[in-house]
């Protein structure tokens, strides 16, 4: 108890600290940074006594000396940015690196299908899809809200087939991101997003995307971090009826990382694919709470959450699945599992279902397990050796995520990364380090 | 095919083990030249397949006492993995599935390791692909069987079949193979069967343990062992297998309790 008293107070005085050296409010976001401040003062930050952070604190934060300044004050700086932040990755493909004080758009030429949003259009957007899944008021979102500056805010056209690259590596610095993605009728796009960590940095997510009628997303959401270094991201997705979202979303090496997708089916009738892979070593913390809600019938979901924990980390996950009785003849399943690797890790994981309708098909299921004594025993006596063997069930393990992963993102994260960003020193700065220059030797 | 004067490869004396509290083996002796079959038989629960994972080194099993010597080394000082690189082969009765570890892959990293004892250069993907789809041959495996995972929706024939593809790449100097004719029909029987005598040369030993005799009329054993309540009760040629098959095992309870009594 005496822990969370702690990191609830020194989250607080984090929190004021960082609130009086946020520099004014400026940017397009002006109004939404006063907003978003004025909110944060009054919010008590999360804590451990409430329910949706029980088992997750954020006392590493508190913790961090973040320079609010040096992400934010990118932008006076905008000369020759344009061939640093953008580039074609691949045939169709925009690659834009967001360092969250720059306009990411600066100097960028869009591809055909993909447009800013206008004021009058940001206006009415912003916003929107976080209220339509329950969470603008979250702590998160207002951090992100009292700190962010610059936005990314692209229409994707009716009919287009877009690939995007979105890439940001963040210092020892407080790394506000926002992008809000209008997808319009039948719009298809393609969306990796890497977010890396080279300090003892904060890097703050909100993503809302907005699926039109039969439109389409595929994000792929690949999160290397390293053990002084924390993530926050909200991944906000309005689906119209017919519209199809697939999330894949890899963390590892993160010191703290809380990973929110908060999905709704506005009006059912649409299919969501969720799949999820965190790995905690160290003292490490990874939560993911999803939260999928529909609004009609005939909404489908199909959630595989998986997790890793060795030494003394800490898996969280809670999938909160919303069926009301307008969602008739919802299908939706949801399965957790678990790898536990060391006696001192631990794992919690809770599916969190809300049935009112009555016709509807909703599995849910959570196993967690160690490597098993039966398959490492064959591996050994085929002559592989028992730290070998481990190594290729848990990669098998991840596989099952990673294989979703589009192979760009997949490039990002090799598995080895993944198993290399350890709480110990060395590791993730490696796995982050060979993954980056992956990432430069594609670009241009 | 049997010489007095082959090297021996594998000599087993007065072995004892068992698992949690149950004394399984109870003073098992055993010596296997190169060059020989042998095949050890018996009830279920006689001890047989505890034999082959003791000599694998399965961590579930301990060694109370006696003593395994593999080319004058104590083989129960090993690892499992170092007993496989060595040149110990088990077969397994039920194969492992192992879920998103593909066979190809973890083929080719047991080859490597083998190789690698052996003083052999590792073999990259192209050159262990060649070396792979000579020896899928010998058991008549449709290569689709490479590219999924290790044993994963295989069918029991599909399995052993890949335990046998493992035999051929590893090239064991002992061969210890577990009820490998159990699940399989009379066409996958006789295709497993060619592929492990194929196998067996005058280097090598094998140790075929199985409940039945119609192995052994696939394989012809130079050795044939009775085993019951945890050791080796009667050994004998092939006319052994064949009285079994006839007397059934009733015979054994009767000498086993007169061994008991006496």
């Amino acid at each position: 108890m005496g822990i969370s008293t702690v990191s609830a107070k020194g989250l607080a005085g984090w929190t004021s600290d960082l609130l009086a050296r946020l520099p004014a409010p400026s940017g397009p976001l002006a109004a939404v940074q006063r907003r978003g401040r004025e909110a944060l003062a009054a919010l008590q930050g999360p804590s451990r006594r409430q329910e949706a952070w029980r088992f997750t604190d954020l006392a590493l934060l508190a913790g961090l000396d973040l320079n609010p300044s040096a992400a934010l004050s990118r932008g006076a700086a905008t000369d020759g940015l344009a061939p640093q932040n953008s580039s074609q990755s691949g045939p169709g493909t925009l690659r834009l690196k967001l360092d969250g004080g720059s306009d990411p758009l600066a100097g960028v030429v869009l591809p055909a299908g993909v447009s800013p949003l206008s004021e009058s259009e940001l206006v009415l957007a912003l916003g929107h899809t976080l209220a339509a899944t329950g969470c603008e008021q979250h702590w998160p979102v207002e951090l992100n809200h009292a700190s962010a500056s610059q936005l990314l805010a692209l229409r994707i056209a009716s009919r287009s087939q877009v690939s995007l690259e979105l890439v940001s590596d963040a210092a020892a610095e407080l790394r506000p991101l926002r992008v809000l993605l209008i997808l319009e009728e039948k719009a298809q796009l393609q969306l990796c997003q890497r977010l890396t960590a080279s300090g003892a940095g904060l890097t703050s997510l909100v993503l809302e995307a907005h699926l039109g009628r039969g439109a389409r997303l595929e994000h792929a959401l690949v999160a290397l971090g390293q053990p002084d270094a924390a993530l926050l991201a909200h991944l906000a997705l309005e689906q119209e009826p017919e519209s199809h979202v697939s999330l894949v979303a890899v963390s590892a090496g993160w010191g703290v990382s809380r990973l929110e997708p908060r999905i709704v089916q506005v009006d059912g009738s649409a299919t969501t694919t969720l799949r999820g892979l965190q790995v905690v070593a160290g003292d490490q913390i990874a939560d993911t709470h999803s939260h999928m809600a529909f609004g009609g019938p005939e909404g489908q979901l199909d959630q595989l959450h998986k997790a890793v924990a060795d030494g003394r980390g800490r898996s969280v996950f809670n999938g909160a699945v919303r069926v009301p009785r307008a969602a008739q003849r919802t299908n939706a399943a949801q399965l957790s599992r678990s790898l536990l690797l060391s006696d001192r890790a631990r794992i919690d994981t809770k599916p969190e279902l809300e049935i009112v309708a009555d016709d509807v098909r909703c599995a849910h299921g959570a196993t967690v397990s160690c490597l098993q004594l039966d398959e490492l025993f064959y591996l050994q006596s085929r002559g592989i050796a028992a730290d070998q063997a481990s190594a290729l069930l848990k990669r098998a393990f991840c596989e099952e995520v990673l294989r979703e992963l589009p192979a760009t993102a997949r490039r990002w994260c090799p598995f080895e990364s993944l198993l290399a960003a350890r709480g110990s020193d060395g590791g993730p700065a490696t796995a982050v380090e060979s993954g980056r220059e992956d990432l430069e030797g594609e670009g241009g | 095919m049997i010489r007095p004067d082959a090297d021996v490869l594998l000599e087993i004396r007065g072995l004892h083990a068992r698992v949690e509290d149950n004394a399984i083996l109870k003073g098992v002796d055993l010596t296997l030249r190169a060059g020989e079959i042998h095949a050890v038989m018996g009830r279920n629960g006689s001890g047989k397949s505890t034999l082959s994972k003791v000599l694998a080194g399965h961590p579930a099993y301990t060694v109370t006492a006696g003593t395994v010597t593999y080319r004058g080394q104590n083989l129960l000082e090993l690892s499992p993995e170092e007993r496989a690189r060595l040149g110990v082969f088990l077969g397994f009765q039920y194969p492992v599935e192992i879920p998103g570890v593909s066979n190809l892959e973890f083929l080719r990293v047991a080859t490597n390791a083998r190789r690698v004892q052996l003083g052999q250069e590792e073999l990259d993907t192209f050159a262990f692909e060649d070396l792979v789809r000579e020896r899928l041959k010998v058991v008549q495996m449709d290569p689709a069987f490479l590219d999924r995972s290790v044993n994963e929706g295989f069918s029991g024939g599909e399995k052993k079949r890949n335990e046998i593809l493992q035999m051929a790449l590893l090239e064991p100097l002992v061969a210890i193979l577990d009820e490998t004719d159990s699940g399989l029909d009379i066409d996958a029987l006789r295709i497993v069967a060619a592929g492990v005598s194929q196998l067996a040369t005058a280097d090598t030993a094998t140790l075929l343990i199985t409940h039945y005799q119609r192995l052994l009329e696939a394989i012809t054993p130079d050795f044939v062992h009775v085993m019951a309540a945890g050791r080796i009760l009667r050994t004998g040629g092939r006319e052994l297998a064949l009285e079994l098959e006839e007397r059934g095992y009733d015979w054994v309870d009767q000498e086993l309790a007169a061994l008991e009594l006496g």
